[in-house]
């Protein structure tokens, strides 16, 4: 048993962001899919290799409607990976699974007449999509403060950014933050940063007792945390894929 | 208008049971209208320790199954007349309680008494759950050992979200009853220290109970440990958690602390 938990490299838990296409269906679904006909009919390979989410928040169709709208989809050569803002009554096993939490991106562009190749327009879209970037005003990266202790069995996970909890983590909760984590109290739970991808995270905590620890995916239970930090404050930071640890001042 | 208590913990032999029917046999002793009610459906202990497993007729699944009325379910103690007993059904189990059910009974229960004490069962499920869904004021039993203690953690973290009263964004009076507290196994070590207890559940504490012979000869007798002998130590320390239960400032005392002459020249012997 003790063989196996000593791998020198542990497998990574990252988390990733994709932009992905979202095709909102309207009903009746037979007059959409004519329409969708019509701009695939203008580029050939429009959602060849775009990943496709279906935003169906509010349409009216019972889960063999849905089924069916899928496998139409597919026969067009459109793969649906995901189903945004469905009932748990419209999805089944055999369904492409249920995204939450979609944020609002730059809008494709749908392509233009008389599109030759395959590669033209899909190139045409994705310049399409980074222009309006730079417009966008400059916004404070989100935070979350949980100003009070966080109780064993409890979990936060905030995924956009940094997690300053004003108290505690008991033993048993965990926290997962996209960003840093900082613990003004004893951190005795599990605690990781990073989550999204982020190897600059650190966690902070004023008295370490963590169960586990995680960067970006690189993590360290308590047994193999050295000793000596045990108790005091701590920082813990990514060095490569080294978990490092330190006395804070 | 009663108030509702419930004592529960988490870990299962802590002493909710022991401390429900001491808390409110002492309530009643002063004259308050108290009834206990046990949440236990299937695993009934509180009528043993109330002394009452002979007279049971009807229980709470027969009360909210509508089977027999609550005036008919309840049973007074032989002692002291103004303490109540609601049992537990042996033969159902915690299925048979429903949310709807429970309001009712509670409802019933806190326009007839002053206090109502809910004693809840060990886990996190739904008999725990429903004991604590009406609660005014929570008491967490706690050995100071780390499984007890990390299980109350976790039922401290339920009373804040599953209780109507979180539901309704107030705050859930919270108080830590520390039980079974043996003072020279806190010197040596080998028990948690009542600061790190409270250094780790961040709620104000209500009082130590320390281990004693005299709760187990009191449950074989069938009595709450503050009837059969309201002198023992553990008695003692259960009357002064209901003073501060009811809002009286007595600081607490550990148990074992050394008060002797020869205590005050070499030092306390704090835990």
């Amino acid at each position: 048993m003790t063989d196996v938990l000593t791998q020198p490299r542990p497998i990574r838990l990252k988390g990733r962001s994709f932009l992905a296409l979202a095709l909102t269906p309207e009903l009746p679904v037979a007059d959409w899919l004519v329409r969708l006909d019509d701009l695939a009919a203008r580029s050939a390979g429009f959602f060849l290799r775009r990943p496709v989410v279906l935003d169906i928040d509010g349409l009216d169709i019972d889960r063999q409607e849905l089924r069916e709208l899928v496998e139409q989809l597919s026969s067009r050569n459109v793969r649906v990976m995901g189903i945004e803002g469905a009932r748990t009554s419209q999805l089944g096993p055999d369904m492409p699974p249920a995204m939450t939490d979609g944020r609002p991106a730059a809008d494709f562009e749908a392509p233009a007449e008389s599109e030759t190749a395959d590669k033209d327009a899909i190139d045409s879209v994705e310049s399409a999509a980074p222009v309006p970037a730079p417009q966008q005003p400059v916004t404070a990266a989100p935070s979350l403060i949980v100003s009070r202790t966080v109780r064993s069995g409890q979990s936060i996970f905030f995924p956009e950014g940094d997690v300053t909890i004003v108290g505690s983590v008991g033993s048993g909760a965990e926290v997962v933050a996209g960003g840093s984590i900082h613990v003004y109290g004893a951190l005795r739970g599990r605690a990781m940063a990073g989550s999204t991808g982020n190897a600059e995270a650190r966690i902070f905590c004023r008295k370490l007792e963590a169960e586990l620890i995680a960067i970006d995916g690189f993590y360290k239970t308590a047994e193999d945390m050295e000793p000596e930090l045990r108790g005091k404050a701590g920082q813990i930071w990514l060095e490569g894929e080294t978990i490092k640890a330190a006395i804070l001042g | 208008m009663g108030k509702v208590i419930v004592v529960t913990s988490g870990k299962g032999g802590v002493g909710k049971t022991t401390s429900s029917a001491a808390l409110g046999a002492a309530l009643a002793q002063n004259g308050e209208k108290v009834v206990v009610v046990d949440f236990d459906v299937g695993l009934r202990n509180l009528d043993l320790v109330m002394g009452a497993e002979r007279r049971v007729v009807y229980d709470l699944v027969n009360v909210i199954q509508g089977e027999a009325k609550l005036t008919q379910a309840l049973i007074r103690d032989k002692r002291v007349e103004t303490l109540y007993l609601l049992p537990a059904s042996q033969t159902r189990d915690k299925d048979n309680l429903t949310p709807e059910g429970v309001e009712k009974v509670i409802a019933a229960l806190k326009s007839a008494f002053d206090w109502v004490i809910c004693d809840s069962p060990a886990g996190i499920e739904r008999g725990a759950t429903l004991a604590m869904r009406h609660a005014d004021i929570a008491i967490v039993v706690t050995n100071p050992e780390v499984s007890s203690v990390r299980d109350s953690d976790r039922i401290i973290g339920l009373l804040d979200s599953k209780t109507l009263k979180a539901e309704n964004g107030e705050r859930i009076e919270k108080h830590l009853l520390l039980t079974r507290y043996d003072a020279n196994r806190a010197e040596r070590g080998d028990m948690l220290k009542v600061d790190d207890v409270l250094e780790i559940l961040s709620i104000p504490l209500l009082g130590i109970i320390p281990e004693s012979m005299d709760v187990l000869r009191a449950s074989n007798v069938g009595a709450p440990v503050t009837l059969a002998d309201g002198r023992s130590a553990p008695a003692l320390a259960y009357f002064e958690a209901t003073r501060r239960l009811k809002g009286e400032d007595l600081p607490v005392t550990i148990p074992g602390e050394k008060r002797s002459f020869l205590g005050k020249i070499f030092g306390r012997k704090a835990a």
